[in-house]
């Protein structure tokens, strides 16, 4: 088994949308559990990640320009991570299938962790 | 841990209600954006440190945080709550005035002022209600649109009509106000029409009938817990809804039909939601006021505590009726009532009420008029004219479910 970091992807839009209503918010919570639950009952769930907070700070360039967040228009927002325990990286790709982020608009990064045999 | 299936629905009410409190009602938008804020911090930690103890107290918690965190940062640019405003100036008083507003006797008060609010006379019914459901029981546009089959662009308009209509007044309805006494009765017809909505809702998803059914009887009790507004009307009120909601079980039968009474399995009926009903029954017996929500009540009593059909009172039925009809005079009221006189005198008798009643033209869209007809014809042997009002009502069916219920009857014109 090997580790697998999950980058959740997402716009700020979409985020909104899935918790636009009590009813959404709940569905969206629900399902976020349920796939959670899932994840863990099959030992592939290592570490919850951390949550993350809306507002932050955007160092950019060589000019190393500071932009204040929430990146309301960024279309690619990182909304957080987490750790899973995989046979290989196939594997922890089709676990992400599971994931309600895709069910808006936004998208799993399933990178490798590297192991290093030194 | 397992997530309460209303949870996000009910506190945002709640949320909602503390925060116009604070913000004032001028800021609705605001406070749901806290709310909407307060979900997403929620959905963030609690997938990271699993669903808290008591997820409502986390929920207004981190509700009562942004709200300070909204009034500091903005207080010098915004008025919130013009009788609080005097009180977020100074730290010392701010946290207290936050904290009293998340107080559950607060919250109920402040629900109240709201619900009396959406209920201004001055707004259309339809609008009214879209309102408390959207304000009040944590509907959004989309499940409005759905309990209502209308469009959601057209829901979606109602709301914001209504909005525009709070956030010009100001400050929310005053319940120390002599207008409590003429306001009340709005209020007790919204909830009335809204819990009829899932009634005899249109709708085939039984769910969403059971979810208005239930948010109606919530918010009366609200109402019946205030000695303000827990008039014998309200009470009255409260034993109808409870009474019918007994019934709701029985009302589709196991394909999710519509069941007549006749039909139902009375054993399915709730026992606790009857007894709860006949208690408020009783309350509303306080007074001399007899309102149309006492008549329909007791005639939903007499159905509830009869054993069956034919063991059924019908004759205290048809004097309820009679005093129904001339309380609150219409033909679907006179529809019912020649109903029950066919029940007490037999179906000729009932066939001679139905066609003297009053105003009967306003009733030649409603299929279950001519599905009157065509029962009473047919339990008096006239086969062939009970069929052609069944064919009427079955063409008149405003949904599948009606439709169905019908065609069954067209049925049994030629099985009996």
């Amino acid at each position: 088994m090997s580790d697998y970091i999950y980058l959740f992807r997402t716009t700020a839009e979409a985020r909104r949308a899935a918790m636009g209503t009590p009813e959404l918010a709940q569905q969206s919570m629900q399902r976020w559990l349920a796939w959670l639950r899932d994840l863990e009952a099959k030992g592939h769930l290592k570490n919850r990640g951390q949550p993350l907070e809306n507002e932050g700070k955007l160092v950019r360039g060589k000019s190393k320009v500071i932009t204040d967040g929430p990146f309301a228009e960024v279309k690619d927002l990182v909304a957080g991570f987490m750790i899973v325990e995989a046979r290989d990286i196939s594997q922890a790709a089709e676990l992400a299938k599971g994931c309600p982020i895709l069910e808006g608009d936004g998208a799993v990064e399933v990178r490798p962790v590297m192991t290093m045999n030194f | 841990m397992q997530l309460d299936e209303h949870l996000f629905r009910r506190e945002s009410a709640r949320m909602v209600a503390a925060l116009t409190r604070i913000f004032g009602v001028h800021n609705l938008s605001l406070a749901e954006d806290v709310v909407q804020d307060a979900f997403c911090r929620a959905l963030e930690v609690w997938k990271v440190r699993g669903v808290p103890d008591n997820p409502s107290a986390w929920l207004m918690a981190t509700a009562k945080n942004r709200a300070l965190d909204v009034i500091r940062r903005e207080r010098t640019a915004t008025t919130f709550a013009p009788e609080l405003s005097r009180m977020f100036e100074s730290e010392w008083t701010l946290a207290p005035v936050v904290d009293e507003a998340f107080a559950s006797e607060i919250i109920r008060d402040e629900q109240l002022r709201m619900m009396f609010s959406c209920c201004d006379p001055r707004l259309k019914e339809e609008v009214q209600i879209a309102l408390v459901l959207n304000i009040l029981c944590g509907f959004g546009a989309q499940e409005v649109a759905g309990a209502f089959l209308a469009g959601r662009a057209a829901v979606e308009k109602r709301i914001a009509r209504g909005k525009q209509s709070l956030a010009t007044s100001r400050r929310l309805f005053d319940l120390t106000d002599d207008d409590v006494a003429s306001r009340l009765p709005v209020v007790q017809r919204a909830l009335y029409l809204l819990f009829n909505e899932g009634y005899h809702s249109a709708t085939a998803d039984s769910v969403v009938r059971t979810d208005l059914c239930r948010e109606a009887i919530r918010l009366t009790e609200l109402l019946t817990g205030d000695p303000r507004t827990g008039t014998p009307s309200t009470h009255a009120l409260a034993a109808l809804l409870s009474l019918h909601a007994a019934r709701l079980p029985g009302r589709l039968d196991g394909a999710g039909d519509l069941s007549a009474l006749v039909d139902q399995d009375r054993s399915t009926w709730d026992a606790a939601l009857i007894a709860h009903g006949i208690a408020r029954l009783e309350q509303s017996a306080r007074g001399s006021e007899i309102s149309v929500y006492h008549l329909e009540a007791a005639i939903a009593a007499a159905h509830v505590q009869a054993p069956s059909v034919d063991r059924t009172d019908w004759h205290t039925i048809v004097e309820l009726y009679d005093r129904l009809l001339a309380l609150a005079p219409s033909p679907v009221v006179a529809l019912n009532r020649a109903i029950a006189v066919a029940q007490r005198d037999g179906p000729e008798r009932g066939i001679a009420e139905l066609q003297v009643i009053t105003a009967a033209e306003r009733l030649a869209e409603y299929p279950f008029y001519r599905a009157a007809f065509g029962e009473l014809e047919l339990r008096r042997g006239r086969r062939d004219d009970a069929r052609s009002h069944f064919e009427a009502a079955v063409h008149l069916a405003r949904n599948a479910t009606e439709r169905r219920f019908f065609e069954k009857r067209l049925q049994r014109c030629d099985s009996e």
